[in-house]
């Protein structure tokens, strides 16, 4: 018991400067994630590379997923019934979004504050294109690898493009939700059963 | 920015429509972009202008983007209790799953059909991811300039693999210094 008191902390504490630390979402930290679980003896590397394929099928932030999951399993490893290794993940989680919580807050009270301020709203402004520019590099980077071998090359990738068809359905998904009022979560479930269907 | 049409909400409807936002996010913290801007302008409880800059504030704090937006956007409609509900509603659906993979389906993703649920939801996420990039540019853009910005953010991250933190950071000063430099010009002015 008191082993697992210390997986327990050392779970609260590695994600806790996880959740600190990680700057550029959930792929930077799965790689902290990977070294904090293995390097514990959390889980195997084979457990991880489990979590890695899980968190990209299942709905959610990848780092939450992975979170919940070596919360459960650290302990589960270390011989922990089903009640306690719940309580693992459930340490695991909150100790991953809470650094962000408390800068969030203070963020948006800042912003609050500050959002009849005209310079303030220069800067926001400013930052629009900028920040659309992001959003369409992360759309990008979900058709691409590139690689740096001399110059930059560029290929699919596979994984999300590798069939004709994954080309007909982002154009139908693209369609809908640019000219109807079609909901995104309709067009997601929509597209998974077709895939069920034709695949 | 701030803008006083917004509809109050209840706490349990926010807190309904925050676990539809987590329990329908696949495939990382953009792929919420689509739904929490789809879910929360269409309500009314969010303005639309408003959108760009939960995005660009999220981005700038350390964390996980969807966590971020949730923490955000949640404190704009209801402050610090509609922050938790917000946050709580969108990690929670992911939590169970992941929970109930964990405890009883470990061999999950080697599931025939979950693999060709996902080759055909992972093209449509990038169009969803794509199409609010498009709709805040036409909304955002007003300039030759700001069109430029995005074109250079857009490549840069992508193909260039810059962190976007440098992004955002370049362009703060930037537009600081523009912001101060038009405020002085204003009041010199006026």
């Amino acid at each position: 018991m008191a082993d697992l008191l210390n997986i327990y902390m050392e779970l609260f504490s590695s994600f806790f400067l996880i959740g600190l630390f990680t700057i550029g979402g959930g792929y930077a930290m799965l790689s902290l994630i990977e070294g904090q679980a293995v390097g514990h003896g959390w889980l195997t590397e084979a457990q991880f590379t489990d979590i890695v394929g899980i968190s990209q099928m299942t709905p959610g932030p990848i780092g939450i997923n992975s979170a919940t999951y070596v919360g459960y399993t650290a302990i589960q490893n270390a011989g922990g019934g089903q009640f306690l290794s719940i309580l693992g993940s459930c340490c695991s989680t909150v100790a991953v979004v809470l650094p962000s919580f408390l800068i969030m807050l203070i963020i948006v009270r800042v912003y609050t504050k500050l959002s009849s301020n005209g310079v303030f709203k220069g800067v926001m402004s400013g930052l629009r294109p900028a920040v659309v520019g992001l959003i369409g590099a992360a759309a990008l980077i979900l058709i691409f690898n590139v690689s740096f071998d001399g110059g930059i090359s560029l290929s699919l990738i596979e994984e999300n493009f590798g069939h004709w068809t994954s080309w007909v359905l982002f154009a139908a998904a693209f369609a809908l939700t640019m000219w109807t009022k079609v909901s995104p979560i309709l067009v997601i479930v929509a597209a998974g059963v077709i895939g069920m269907i034709i695949y | 920015m701030a803008k006083n049409t917004r509809k109050e909400a209840s706490l349990w409807e926010m807190f309904a429509v925050f676990a539809k936002i987590g329990a329908f996010t696949i495939g990382g913290g953009y792929a919420m972009v689509p739904i929490i801007r789809d879910e929360v302008t269409r309500r009314g409880w969010i303005g639309n202008d408003e959108f760009p800059d939960i995005l660009a504030l999220a981005q700038t704090a350390p964390g996980l983007l969807a966590v971020n937006m949730s923490i955000f956007a949640g404190y704009r409609i209801r402050r610090f209790p509609g922050a938790l509900i917000a946050t709580l509603g969108s990690c929670l659906p992911p939590f169970l799953i992941i929970l109930a993979i964990a405890m009883f389906f470990t061999n999950f993703q080697d599931n025939i059909w979950v693999n060709k649920a996902f080759m055909g939801i992972r093209p449509a996420v990038v169009a969803l991811i794509a199409v609010p990039m498009v709709k805040m540019a036409r909304e955002a853009n007003k300039t030759w300039w700001a069109w430029l910005m995005t074109i250079a953010a857009m490549l840069l991250v992508a193909f260039l693999k810059v962190s976007p933190i440098y992004i955002l950071l370049v362009t703060i000063v930037l537009a600081l210094a523009v912001s101060l430099w038009a405020d002085k010009r204003r009041k010199r002015n006026g």
